[in-house]
């Protein structure tokens, strides 16, 4: 019987099965951040129980971070505090922390991958719904509740109900300018953000096989963004030479016995997945949102949709809310409005790839006068990879602020926030009312889009962006 | 872990689709480190005018109908987004026993059976109705979890789906790690059989 992927990695993670109950998977990697995680150690504290596993528990410090200087105080005493609570509960209960003086800090999901802990065939899981970006290397992570990270530390093992299978296959090659964002925005945009809901979705077809790790995080990053409870992208040679030679990569004999394991992953030909939605991505243009919802996207150059587009009634009320709330008029361009703020960073386009993306298009450019740009690495191996090829010269000298590794802008919840009605072009995952800054705006698009709007003060098509 | 059997009272619709966590519990509230306390800053943005602190008098839960009202009848998607469990704290936090929405997202979904909320998925049509009735004061509805039904002061009365597990869990309120520890022999011995290779923090 041809299996999926998923089913491989399901299967040999069964440590018990009982009828009538979820089966009880176990967890090879714990990915653990500020956040989310004090209210789980208390709950060991409280119960008297242990970190099963501190050798397969991984924290840092990301959500809250400054990312201003690392020499400056930290001024926001509540976020200083948990990010102190962190270090506590690690140094307590024995597991590794990468804080904000580490060479090794970063977004969770970035510094994983980097570190070489991310790796095919493993289960992965964190207290962040963005954990699905680790899927990129066919690793089932998904994120989890504060009550499963103390589940997972005090047992290294998580009960799960078996969710159902979607492949997406994207056929054909990406045009030019167009990249794995905008793939995922077409999707979200294609299937909703409930869409993929009760499912782990496997991507496949040629336009992914194309597309580089980084690219492949990318999209595996929002899949929760269509509801799915994970993504997955089958590993390959490229999968194995990211991962060789990282710091937590097994080397040697271990590395062969590895690479033999995660050959045996990718689905078996004919095995099944309970739906299949296909796309075709030489019909992929470079998305934006344009609402509040992710699934609100359009291709850059289509017109801001109308309420009377939605059949349902509650679609058309949440699109009349979503249009109030963005200060937008259906029927516009969505080029023709102006940004007030650039943001380049986050778990789903922080990486090295996205970072030279967005230099490549700056690079004897200016920001628009008026426009506030800030680019924050994903990590501090990021930060240091970007300046050894001088790409923050080239962001500092296009007029943006080069910064320290974080979420920041992202989700705001460190002081880099949008202030009310200001809008944003941001390469982030969440366009949600007030994600950015309580009465921001944002707009979601791909590092190349983000730079180019940057430049222009508004946004801009990228295919049409070398003939300006 | 909280129990719950079942619920009468107050229900307070929110008529909105894809109510995401970060609107049930924005993001300056998440850097408390106990679990308590949430309720006062639930859909915080909605809930309060630019200020802060001055009630927003259009948005629903600010109705002085709805005050102390324990079920919440919503649109489908219901606590999309970030996996917060911020969110169901601050929903039970602030009163709410009980949900009812046409879908919702997973990890949410998943959260509120860790603490006590019960959360119901009823057919789009029968939540339009329900949001619907919502709108008169003193509207009251019963959530039954021991014979899975939902009714209401008007004569509604359906019954709900839910896991068996999930429902055996949450009637008596079973503290989940402890029945996964009554495994540990099953943990023990895969972790016995797991690949050397797998090391995860500790480089070979």
């Amino acid at each position: 019987m041809p299996k999926t992927m998923f089913e491989k990695i399901w299967e040999a993670h069964v440590v018990r099965e009982t009828v009538g109950q979820p089966s009880l998977l176990y967890i090879d990697l714990h990915l653990v951040h500020e956040v989310t995680s004090p209210q789980a150690f208390e709950g060991l504290r409280l119960t008297g129980r242990k970190v099963r596993r501190p050798d397969l528990t991984v924290a840092t410090m990301d959500h809250n971070v400054p990312t201003t200087s690392r020499s400056l105080p930290i001024l926001d005493q509540i976020s200083k505090k948990q990010m102190e609570a962190l270090s506590d509960n690690c140094r307590e209960f024995g597991v590794t922390l990468y804080d904000i003086h580490s060479k090794r800090q970063g977004i969770v999901h970035v510094i994983g991958p980097e570190l070489g802990l991310t790796q095919p065939g493993l289960t992965i899981v964190c207290g962040d719904s963005h954990t699905s970006t680790h899927g990129a290397f066919g690793a089932l992570a998904f994120g989890i509740g504060t009550s499963e990270v103390e589940h997972v530390l005090a047992t290294q093992c998580l009960p799960q109900s078996l969710p159902k299978t979607m492949e997406i296959r994207v056929n054909g090659k990406l045009g030019e300018g167009v990249t794995a964002k905008d793939i995922i925005l077409a999707i979200i945009g294609k299937i909703g953000t409930d869409g993929a809901t009760g499912y782990v979705v496997e991507y496949t077809g040629e336009a992914i096989r194309a597309l580089s790790m980084e690219g492949r995080m990318t999209i595996c990053n929002m899949s929760i963004e269509a509801g799915a409870r994970a993504g997955l992208i089958a590993p390959d040679e490229k999968t194995f030479a990211y991962i060789q030679g990282k710091t937590f990569a097994p080397q040697h004999a271990e590395w062969d016995e590895a690479v033999a394991s995660w050959r045996q992953l990718p689905s078996d030909p004919g095995a099944k997945y309970d739906t299949l939605v296909e796309l075709n991505a030489a019909e992929i243009a470079p998305y934006v949102s344009w609402g509040t919802s992710p699934g609100m996207v359009i291709p850059i150059s289509g017109l801001i949709p109308s309420p009377d587009d939605y059949a349902d009634a509650a679609d058309r009320r949440a699109a009349e809310r979503a249009l109030e709330y963005m200060g937008l008029t259906a029927g516009v361009s969505i080029q023709t409005v102006a940004l007030d703020t650039v943001f380049i960073g986050s778990c789903t386009n922080g990486r090295i790839e996205d970072l030279r993306a967005a230099a490549g298009i700056l690079k004897g450019h200016h920001v628009r006068a008026g426009i506030r740009a800030l680019v924050v690495p994903g990590s501090v191996p990021v930060k240091l990879q970007a300046e050894a090829e001088g790409l923050d010269t080239i962001f500092k000298d296009a007029g943006f602020d080069w910064r320290e590794a974080g979420c920041s802008m992202c989700l705001g919840m460190n002081p880099d926030i949008l202030q009310p009605g200001e809008r944003c072009a941001s390469t982030s995952n969440r366009n949600f009312e007030g994600r950015q800054g309580k009465g921001g705006r944002t707009h979601l698009v791909s590092p190349q889009m983000a730079a180019a709007a940057s430049i222009a003060g508004h946004l801009v098509d990228i295919r049409e962006w070398d003939k300006n | 872990m909280e129990s719950f059997t079942k619920v009468t009272g107050l229900a307070a619709p929110l008529d909105r689709v894809n109510a995401d966590t970060d609107q049930i519990i924005p993001k300056q509230f998440l850097k408390r480190i106990e679990r308590t306390g949430f309720g006062q800053f639930l859909f915080f943005d909605w809930r309060y005018e630019a200020d802060g602190t001055t009630p927003n008098p259009e948005f629903e839960l600010n109705q002085p109908q709805y005050s102390g009202a324990v079920v919440l009848i919503t649109g489908k998607n219901f606590g999309c987004g970030s996996s917060r469990e911020h969110a169901p704290w601050a929903l039970a936090d602030y009163g709410f026993k009980a949900i009812l929405a046409p879908s919702y997202a997973d990890i949410f979904y998943n959260n509120c059976f860790k603490n006590g909320i019960l959360p119901v998925v009823l057919a789009e049509e029968t939540i339009a109705m329900l949001l619907e009735r919502g709108k008169t004061a003193g509207y009251t509805m019963t959530v039954d979890l021991e014979n899975q039904t939902v009714t209401d002061s008007e004569g509604f009365s359906q019954p709900f789906e839910v896991d068996p597990f999930r429902r055996h869990c949450l009637l008596n309120g079973l503290d989940d790690i402890g029945l996964t520890l009554q495994h540990e022999p099953d943990i023990t011995a895969y972790e016995s059989k797991r690949p050397l290779w797998k090391r995860g923090a500790v480089a070979a």
